[in-house]
Order: structure tokens, then sequence, then C-alpha cells
């Protein structure tokens, strides 16, 4: 187990590299001149002398590769350069927005799991009863909505009609976290449903629910000790890919309820063209990412004998 | 399981197969909605952009069906126009896409070597970002405009695509009669050409068709946040964005265009179902 985690570490240090040069290169493709931002807020016509004074005092003269190389060391120690805007240190500025957007995403995940996974479950054992079919039909309906409309729909209804929810989350409470975390979670449960149905589908179409069956066990009973055991990793591996879907989500979705965190972040640093805090934004989103698919696959080892025993380890 | 009961010889149930019926009524559908999004121009009761400040905000009437905005332009003109650009961007999208990723696919999956190392390992990096967060960055990068925002997208789609068809093509290039006609002379690109794609259209088409509606969405997510269409054209995500802060008093500005994305979305995703059950049955949602 050790030697495995360790190789998928080393596994993920050229993918780190290509997101860092990646987010690195799209900044500079931007034309972003650091210099050339700075003086232009100032105001005032500045000599060429003095801009390549600056150039070179900030290391942007020298070639690409070697500025990416420096940029990596700085970052390795938290220092991500300062936003054009505010002048704020872009990392601590990340950082201090970062749990806002990790709460949200925990209840929309909870709730998504609390929503899809029975629902899922329930379609399978009704299939192609009323009930699965209704459940489906949710499911496609739910899955034909863009975000920021479903969440104008719950501002709508839920805020503005019927009052039960701030429009705007000024705080981080349970009341404020509910409609952006619900809107998240339908559109992620229309689409997770649908999969974990399959997937139980697929279990229960096994010769041994039909053994269970014939042998008298309840079928709540090996529903609950085997066939959902047995469906655990693809209902987890699954969960895990619609979390790439969520991060973006998070961006819309913040913005609209004014929701403190990084997505919201983002959509004003676009909005301003402040690109450092875009290119904090982007890494630490698709490192999570990464990072998040890691824990997954190393989770099936532990979840799932079947693959501890057929891999590499002796 | 559901208690004892007598045993009885059901008539069995057969379920006819309809799927060409289905098939045939959401092309059609598909082909009303298309109609109308390209004759928009015509069809709109009102000028899309006639500004006329007397009849601003007006609530929907037979008169104005989906109200009127801040500027007194008819809303339903409007959505008619903004299905033009929605529509017509997002299948441009789809087809840039699953035209290069086809490309790139086959090329790699039949050539192999280090370029297909290479292909793989830059579309594995574009995997790794989480979908809208990479497309936000480009199209911020861009500085917005419909055609930025469907490059944005372009850039981070297609390697789904030239997975699918590397895959395809890897199983179609060792099979026997690629070898054989291999043998009997064919140079590698008739081979591609006539044996390997006529084949492997089948899964990307259905790919294709699933993808129109989620890539829809996210073109007018893009719109939503301003780094799409910008104003004073009508496009679906920009017309919501611009009413949103009036949602509380004239919420009609942004629902209809909502239920047009809404609506436009479910056709779509219909059809893709389809002709996925269609190409695909083993592989039916209901089964």
């Amino acid at each position: 187990m050790k030697k495995y985690v360790a190789r998928r570490l080393l596994q993920l240090i050229p993918i780190l590299l290509a997101i860092t040069f990646l987010s690195f290169g799209m900044m500079r493709l931007a034309g972003s001149d650091t210099v050339l931002q700075k003086m232009e807020n100032t105001g005032t016509v500045v000599s060429q002398e003095v801009i390549d004074a600056a150039r070179a005092e900030l290391g942007l003269d020298k070639p690409f590769l070697t500025q990416y190389f420096v940029w990596l060391g700085n970052l390795l120690h938290g220092d991500m350069g300062r936003s054009y805007v505010s002048g704020r240190e872009v990392f601590s500025y990340f950082v201090s927005k970062l749990p806002a957007t990790l709460l949200l995403m925990a209840v929309s995940i909870l709730l998504t799991v609390v929503i899809s996974v029975p629902l899922g479950v329930l379609a399978a054992v009704k299939q192609n009863k009323l009930t699965d079919y209704l459940i489906r039909v949710c499911s496609f309906l739910g899955n034909s909505m863009p975000n920021f409309f479903v969440a104008l729909l719950l501002m709508y209804l839920f805020a503005i009609r019927l009052g039960w929810f701030p429009v705007i989350a000024d705080s981080v409470s349970f009341q404020s976290v509910a409609l952006p975390a619900i809107t998240l979670a339908i559109a992620m449960s229309a689409k997770y449903l649908r999969q974990v149905r399959a997937t139980i589908l697929d279990e229960l179409s096994k010769d041994y629910v039909a053994g269970a069956k014939a042998r008298g066990v309840k079928f709540s009973v090996t529903m609950c000790k085997s066939v959902l055991k047995a469906s655990l990793v693809t209902i987890i591996t699954l969960l895990t890919l619609s979390i790439g879907s969520l991060l973006g989500g998070t961006a819309i979705v913040e913005s609209i309820f004014m929701w403190d965190g990084v997505g919201k972040m983002a959509v004003d640093a676009i909005n301003m063209r402040d690109y450092p805090i875009i290119q904090a934004y982007v890494m630490w989103m698709a490192i999570i990412y990464v990072l998040v698919n890691l824990i997954t696959d190393l989770s099936y080892r532990v979840l799932d004998p079947r693959i501890r025993l057929g891999g590499m380890e002796p | 399981m559901r208690g004892e009961k007598a045993v009885t010889v059901r008539r069995q149930k057969v379920r006819r197969n309809n799927i060409k019926l289905r098939l045939s009524f959401f092309l059609a559908l598909t082909a009303v909605l298309l109609i109308v999004a390209l004759f928009a121009d015509k069809l709109t009761p009102y000028d899309p952009y006639l500004q006329n400040y007397d009849i601003s905000f007006q609530p929907p009437s037979t008169e104005h069906w989906m109200g009127t905005d801040r500027y007194g332009r008819d809303l339903f003109s409007r959505v008619l126009v903004g299905g033009q650009a929605s529509i017509f961007s997002t299948l441009a999208l789809v087809a840039i896409i699953s035209v290069f990723g086809t490309v790139v696919g086959v090329g790699c999956g039949y050539f192999g070597g280090k370029l297909d190392a290479v292909v793989m390992r830059i579309s594995d990096v574009c995997l790794a970002f989480p979908g809208l967060v990479f497309a936000l960055a480009v199209a911020a990068l861009l500085n917005g405009g419909i055609v930025n925002a469907v490059i944005a997208l372009a850039v981070i789609s297609w390697p789904k695509y030239s997975r699918v068809a590397r895959s395809q093509t890897l199983a179609q290039k060792n099979s026997s009669y690629v070898h054989a006609a291999l043998l009997a002379g064919d140079t590698p690109i008739q081979v591609i050409s006539r044996h390997v794609l006529p084949n492997i259209l089948g899964p990307i088409l259905v790919t294709a068709m699933l993808d129109i509606g989620t890539m829809m969405m996210e073109l007018a997510g893009l719109s939503f946040l301003n780094l799409g269409a910008q104003p004073p054209t009508a496009e679906w995500g920009n017309m919501m964005s611009s009413g949103r802060s009036m949602l509380q008093i004239y919420p009609w500005i942004v629902l209809s265009p909502g239920l047009a994305i809404f609506i436009t979305v479910v056709i779509f995703n219909l059809l893709g179902d389809t002709v996925r059950d269609y190409m695909d049955p083993k592989n039916s949602r209901s089964r």
C-alpha cells in the first residue's frame, strides 16, 4: 500500500507541473505585463528606460522558462504575487476565501448523496414502474436546466416570494448556505441519480441476487448487505467525477447568491481582469480536483479488497 | 417477496420497439426548432432591438407575449432572435470539437508512437482542469465575445472526443478486415477514410448529440457571466444576466429566456437520448 501511494504521488508531479506551467503560460499570453499594468494605473506617461528598469527588477527581462521557475519557486513559498486591483497578497486572499467555498461544496455533496442515492436505488428496484418513470423524468428535467436558471428560480420562489431564505448570503449560516447548496445539489443529483440507478441495476442483475432470493433471503437484506456494498466503489467514483462540474458550478452560483467564496472572487477578478487572482483560482481548482481524484483512487483499495489483491502489490 | 399469491400465467406484455417513431418525432421537433431559429428575424412580431421607454417593464400580455424589458423591447422577439445566437453557436461548437477531436483521436490511435503519447498527455492535462473553471479563464483571457466563448469551451472539450475516437480506432485497427485492406494495398489514409471512420462514427455521433445540451448550458453560463455574447446582442445567457437585478419586481425578464434555454436543452437531450438508444439499444437508459 505504501509503495502504491508513493507511486501515485510520483505520478502526480508531472501533472502538477503541467497545471502550473499552463496557468503561468496563460497569464503571460494575456499580454498582461505587470509593469505596464502598474504604470498604466498611475496615469502618467513613463519612459521606456523606467519600464525596462522595473522589468529587470522584477525579472521580467529573463527568458520565459527562467521566469517560470522563479515563479514556481515563489509559489512553493506561498507567494503568488499581488492583486493588480487591490494590491493584496494573492495567496492569503485566496486562502481567506477558500473555507466558504469548501463549506458550500461539502453541503452540496452531502445533499446530493442524501437525495440521489435513495432515489436511485428506489428507481432501480422499481425498474420500469411508475416510481422509476417519475424519478427519471425529474432527473431528466433537472439535467436540462442550467444552474444559473435553477439559482434564479429558487431565489425567486423561496427568497422573494416566500421569504424563507435571504436573497443575498450576507453571512455564513444555515439559512444563507441553503439556496446555493440546493442549486448545486439539483444539478449534481440529476446526473448522479441516473448513474446510481444504472449501477444498482447492473448489480441486481447478477446471479448472487437471484441466488439469495432463491434461498429466501429478504430482499431488503440482500439490498443493504450485498448490493449496496458491492456498488459502493462505483458510486463513490461517479461522485468524485461530478466534483469537477461542481467546482466550475460554484463560480456562477456563488456570484448569483453573493456567497463570499473563491468562485465569486474569480468572477469578480475576471470582470476586472485581475490576472494574478484568476491564475491562482484556476491553478488551485485544478490541484484540488487532481487531489480529490487521487484520494478516490486510494480509497478504492481500502473499500474494495478485490482491487487490493489484484493490484501490483506482492 | 410480495407475500403468497396464486400462481397464474400472466400475459406477457410485449413492448413494441417504437424507437424509429420516437427518433423521427424528435428529429422533426428539432427541425422545427432549427427552422424557427434560422428564420427568427422574419418571425419576430416586433423589432428585437427597438427601444421604446413608454412601454418598458410591461408584464406578459396578448400584445407582448413575454412582456417587455427595461428599454421597452419586446421580450418574445428578443428570445426568438437570441435563439439564433445560442443554438447556432452551440452547434458550431459541437461540430468543431467533434471533428477536431475525432481527427486527432483517429490519428493518434492509428499511427500511435510519440505523437500519440504527447497528444494524450496534453488531453490528460486538459481533463485535469475541472471543465468550466478552465473555460472561465480562457474566456477571460480572450476578453469575452461569443466567438471567444466558443473557442474557450472548444479548448477544454475536444479531449473527450479524441479519447472516444482513439479507443474505437485502436479496436478497429487490429481487426482482420483492416489487415485485409492493408494487404490489398490500401494506403493508411484510404484505410482510415473507407474502413475505420465509417465504423467508429456511431459512438462519436452519440457523444456529440448528448453533448449539445450540456454545451448550450455552458455557453449560456459564460454569457451569463458576461464572457459570451455582449449586450445589446440578444442571447439567452446575457438576457438573463441583464435582467437578474430586476428579478424581484419584473421576473419575466429573467424567466422568459430561462424557459427558452430549458425547453431547447430538453429537446436536444431527448433527441440525444433517442439517437443513443437507436444506435446502441443495449445501452438504453430504461433497459
